[in-house]
């Protein structure tokens, strides 16, 4: 039982993450349930079939990936158009590690974040002077620029080919299936959301953001902008390497146009769409933007068979469909979904006296 | 590396060059009048490209005709443009900007997709002469020539426009300030919708004389991605800059893909070459060659 009203009356207590007793339940349930999913048998069925897991898993790597920009984009205000090019630094890192220097899985993913987070500090420098509109082009040069070297460095990431890469085991244990594989993207997605939303709550989240609200106030308040910028870049894109890290062992494949700019797009939208500086929002983001072009693909077969031509024409239209709800979402829902999330909580915490 | 081989470069680029300056230009326009980043400014060149190419090819318009028609479709998805997607979001943040954008190209591009299909078309019959003339001992092809003149000629009537005319002069003060504009009898609605249909206009052009060239397929919007390294190096408030930086980075593009062909045997450094320099150039020297000058420190 909870009254209507604010009663906390420690700043210890305004910051904890899961605020009260009912959540954390809700929490442990829907982690056991994230854990007992992929194994529920019915009638000697997988429950949730081999599709359905991938996705499952897709949205799993999609969160930590857009986690990642939400630190940079949602908590520090920089725009980066370069998350998709991030996601291929950290996985052509991990495919290189363990393909061809043959050194296991649990070295490559650590070593993709450092690399990627080594990677997007230098392509933060220009943060040092730039912001806004500036930032978002000179990202958006560094996603072409890491987009070419993808292609051209051969000797490393394979050229036009790719790499195949293995999945990773464990003392003789090989995670081969999709099945065993999602439990290491649950564990590392669950350790790095926590990390996050932790981070959020200490000196540098506070610092980020107030860099974000106000930077010239930030920088008078003793915050070091160069610094503190520098250092989301680097937080952003170690979220990014490890992301596209389990990608890639997730397809066991990668090439060049898995990180092209229609991915960096992506993760603009999720954030967007999610909402911006809210950990919660890039998960919903994650969810929606991996679930839409499946349901897409699910309505225009329903119709197929009726309608041929109009399924014809939606299938071409994918891409603007997705453009379409971008637009719609910021015109009409521009906080995003964590913001209808906490409207809708604030409706049932006091229902049914909501007034 | 010979000199007429240079030579060769330097021109091929300024007429390519000339058309990243006609739809720099467009991308100008809109920011300085409204302070929009236009991400779709290569999807308003390919669709001035496709739906010029519908009258041309598929009606059999004559070219005149064909043309007119062109912008006049173009100034009128200008106006849906800019009165259904980009007025709501006066005010908002540069990122949702940035995005609203994005999702009106993606948005253009599957329609003309949809509608055209994704292979090569070809303008028939061509719009201009085919033939070779020599130029300082080299042969180019005349329909270069005139590409290169038609883009010319836009970017002076338009900063003609600009410095003297009373719509121009009118976009020049909202730019400034738009409340004092306002105070002063002019509609900044007004203005906004001029300076995308302008600017629709002038990249629509553009894409006819790219497609002329080249021929139009569904990458055409790539173009509109070079606008950026263009609009940096002239910067992104300037007419003129957008003109020479057009122009310079067509040039630096074709220069840098052939040295790295002849002399360190690295293709492909065309597609690169413009963001490589545009980092350069934001590093050294943000707000371009003839940008205004923010006071502002980060």
């Amino acid at each position: 039982m909870h009254y209507c009203g604010d009663f906390r009356t420690t700043y210890r207590k305004d910051m904890e993450i899961f605020q009260t007793p009912f959540i954390k339940v809700c929490m442990a349930v829907f982690l056991v349930f994230l854990l007992v999913l992929p194994v529920l048998k019915l009638k000697g069925e997988y429950l949730l079939k081999g599709a359905y897991l991938w996705i499952l898993l897709q949205i799993l790597i999609a969160s930590i990936g857009a986690v990642g920009i939400n630190i940079l984009t949602g908590y520090t205000g920089q725009i980066s158009l370069g998350q998709g090019a991030f996601l291929g630094v950290g996985a052509y890192t991990s495919a290189y590690i363990t393909a061809k220097l043959g050194l296991s899985f649990w070295v490559g993913i650590p070593a993709a974040g450092l690399v990627t987070a080594m990677a997007g500090m230098v392509f933060g420098i220009p943060s040092l002077r730039l912001k806004g509109l500036y930032l978002a082009i000179a990202t958006l040069a560094s996603q072409f620029i890491l987009e070419w070297i993808f292609l051209r460095w051969e000797s490393v990431t394979g050229g036009s080919y790719g790499i195949t890469i293995p999945r990773p085991s464990i003392a003789g244990y090989t995670f081969s299936t999709d099945r065993s594989y999602y439990y290491i993207v649950l564990a590392v997605a669950i350790v790095m959301i926590l990390f996050a939303a932790n981070l959020m709550r200490t000196r540098t989240g506070r610092a980020f953001m107030a860099v974000r609200d106000h930077y010239i106030s930030a920088e008078i308040m003793g915050i070091n902008l160069f610094k503190y910028r520098l250092l989301s870049f680097g937080i952003s894109s170690f979220y990014a390497g490890v992301a596209g890290a389990l990608f890639g062992h997730s397809l066991k494949y990668v090439s060049s146009e898995q990180f092209n700019i229609g991915v960096s797009i992506v993760y603009l939208a999720m954030i967007i769409i999610g909402g911006l500086g809210s950990i919660i929002g890039s998960i919903f983001g994650a969810v929606f933007m991996i679930l839409l072009p499946k349901l897409l693909s699910v309505v225009t077969e329903a119709v197929a068979a009726d309608y041929a031509n109009i399924a014809k024409l939606a299938i071409s239209f994918e891409h603007g469909i997705f453009g379409l709800i971008i637009i719609l979402f910021l015109i009409f829902e521009p906080d995003g979904l964590a913001h209808r999330w906490k409207m809708v909580k604030a409706y049932w915490k006091l229902y049914p006296f909501s007034y | 590396m010979t000199f007429q081989y240079l030579l060769q470069l330097v021109i091929s680029g300024l007429v390519i060059g000339s058309i990243y300056s006609a739809v720099a230009l467009g991308f100008v326009i809109i920011y300085k009048a409204t302070r929009v980043v236009n991400f779709a400014q290569g999807e308003l060149l390919m669709v001035g490209a496709y739906v010029c190419f519908a009258f041309l090819v598929q009606m059999h318009v004559p070219f005149w005709a064909a043309l007119l028609l062109t912008i006049l479709f173009g100034m009128v998805l200008a106006l849906f443009i800019e009165r259904l997607i980009l007025r709501p979001m006066i005010g908002e943040p540069i990122i949702s900007i940035i995005m609203v954008t994005i999702g009106l190209s993606l948005v253009l591009r599957s329609i003309v997709s949809a509608i055209w299909g994704t292979e090569i078309l070809v303008y028939e019959p061509k719009l201009f002469p085919q033939e070779m003339i020599e130029i300082a001992g080299l042969p180019i092809s005349l329909e270069f020539v005139w590409c290169f003149v038609l883009s010319v000629f836009l970017l002076v009537v338009f900063s003609v426009f600009f410095k003297y005319s009373k719509a121009g002069v009118g976009m020049r003060a909202a730019a400034f300030n738009q409340q004092v504009a306002q105070s002063m009898g002019i509609s900044v609605k007004h203005i906004f919708a001029l300076s995308w249909v302008i600017s629709a206009v002038v990249s629509g052009i553009g894409g006819v004389l790219i497609g002329n060239i080249n021929g139009i397929n569904s990458s055409l919007y790539h173009f509109g991605l070079k606008v950026f390294p263009a609009t940096i190096l002239g910067g992104l408030d300037s007419i003129l800059g957008a003109a020479l930086g057009g122009m310079i980075i067509g040039i630096l593009e074709n220069l840098s893909d052939g040295f790295c062909k002849t002399y360190l045997n690295l293709s492909g450094v065309k597609e690169v070459a413009p963001y490589i320099f545009l980092v350069i150039i934001l590093m050294i020297k943000p707000y371009g060659l003839f940008g205004t000058k923010e006071i502002e420190r980060v």
